[in-house]
């Protein structure tokens, strides 16, 4: 029941994009059509839901203080914490070149789709963020892996729903000025209204 | 990647001057014309979240100079060393090493400032502005023209961040640099006369919305539209 609400909050109260700010770039970028929005938001449940289970284990027998000590007694007081961005940024653009390769070795019609976007996805701010955020509250391994799920999702959602809402925005009279990035962050603050109708929703 | 090419595209006499006619546009064009978050919209993902006070946005703002001056003179000094294949990486590892070190000095001398800024000092690494110039600067020029084009890029991405922490502390907290403007302004006119803030700015809602109308008056002023 903790994990579910841990899931439901990630997803919607401390939606990646409308709480954090977080995967703008390519939240941006990539919102034109619907169905290369699908892409790059299935590509980032999937890296989000593998590498903040993995960064989790690497800080906790690695890099946090005295998570050597299973090595000996000397190890005991090593706090490596200060390596935390280099070795986080490292697993991640590890993974995602792994996870690159063996989508297309062993699901090519899904490396089709995703294609492009996977290799963008390691300098994506919502999955470094991801691993961040689970390194600074202290989650467990169960509650890394959920978190690290339900934030792709929200993600996933925000991405969907605008390139929903630009694609049918075609059709409409924008001044010249707005046309693209301003109308396009109007649009997202006003899905961030929205969204903030589920803050407060205790489960 | 073939430097030979890099080289060739921007000449350089060896007497130019320290600041000459060029070096002053690699600086300037990045503030209005060619800025990277209005018009290349690149850096927006970690500079929102920072921007309801102007204090921790002014260190965000110098954090983010320091990290896109100093990654692009190293990488423009080892520009021919860098085998193409392997360059994005070694972007991260600077980069990130970087980041590293102004962390630590945040959390020695101003821990304040690094328990505010929490993770987004950290989403500097990530934030498209760097790799951006780097890739499209740094691996091909010379160390100090990297540095200004650096120093203007970081100084065109400050100053849009800075405008809008203002106007979010002014209507959301109603003050500046922690000044509490409103008060003044209330006390001067007496006790009925009272400026109401509003809580949507302190929100993230209300810096989507303040960047976006920031962008409609800055392209309307420079007549750059988006096709």
């Amino acid at each position: 029941m903790e994990l579910f609400s841990l899931a439901i909050r990630s997803i919607f109260i401390d939606n990646m994009v409308f709480a954090y700010f977080l995967g703008m770039c390519s939240f941006l970028a990539v919102s034109k059509k619907v169905s290369t929005a699908l892409g790059l938001g299935a590509a980032v449940i999937f890296v989000l839901t593998i590498t903040v289970p993995l960064n989790w284990l690497l800080n906790e027998f690695v890099l946090k203080e005295g998570a050597l000590s299973f090595l000996g007694e000397s190890f005991a007081n090593i706090d490596l914490t200060f390596l935390r961005f280099i070795m986080f940024i490292a697993i991640i653009a590890a993974m995602v070149q792994l996870v690159e390769m063996v989508v297309e070795k062993f699901a090519p019609a899904l490396y089709g789709a995703l294609g492009i976007f996977l290799p963008l996805i390691a300098v994506n701010c919502a999955i470094l963020g991801g691993s961040l955020f689970m390194a600074q509250r202290d989650y467990t391994l169960a509650e890394a892996t959920v978190y690290g799920f339900g934030s792709g999702t929200g993600f996933f959602l925000a991405i969907v729903a605008l390139a929903a809402i630009r694609e049918k925005l075609k059709y409409s009279n924008v001044p010249n000025g707005l046309k693209g990035l301003g109308i396009t962050m109007l649009i997202t603050g006003l899905m961030g209204i929205a969204f903030m109708s589920f803050m407060g929703i205790d489960l | 990647m073939s430097t030979e090419t890099a080289e060739k595209a921007i000449k350089v006499k060896d007497t130019e001057a320290f600041l000459s006619k060029r070096r002053k546009k690699l600086i300037t064009d990045p503030l209005v014309d060619d800025n990277p978050i209005t018009i290349q919209v690149l850096g927006i993902c970690s500079a929102l979240a920072v921007t309801t006070q102007m204090q921790p946005t002014l260190v965000m703002a110098l954090s983010v100079i320091f990290v896109v001056v100093m990654s692009n003179l190293t990488i423009s000094l080892l520009r021919n060393k860098i085998p193409g294949r392997v360059r994005i990486i070694v972007q991260l590892a600077v980069v990130a090493t970087l980041v590293t070190l102004v962390n630590e000095v945040l959390k020695a001398f101003a821990y304040d400032m690094y328990k505010e800024l929490s993770v987004f000092v950290g989403l500097i690494i990530t934030n498209c502005i760097v790799m951006g110039r780097l890739e499209a600067f740094a691996l091909g020029n010379k160390p100090y023209d990297s540095i200004l084009d650096g120093f203007g890029s970081a100084l065109g991405y400050s100053w849009i961040i800075l405008t809008v922490a203002f106007f979010r502390e002014l209507w959301g907290s109603g003050a500046v640099f922690g000044v509490p403007v409103f008060d003044y302004v209330s006390r001067l006119f007496g006790e009925d006369f009272q400026l109401a803030t509003n809580g949507l700015m302190v929100s993230p809602v209300g810096a989507f919305i303040i960047l976006g109308l920031l962008i409609w008056v800055q392209r309307s002023k420079t007549g750059y539209v988006e096709h």
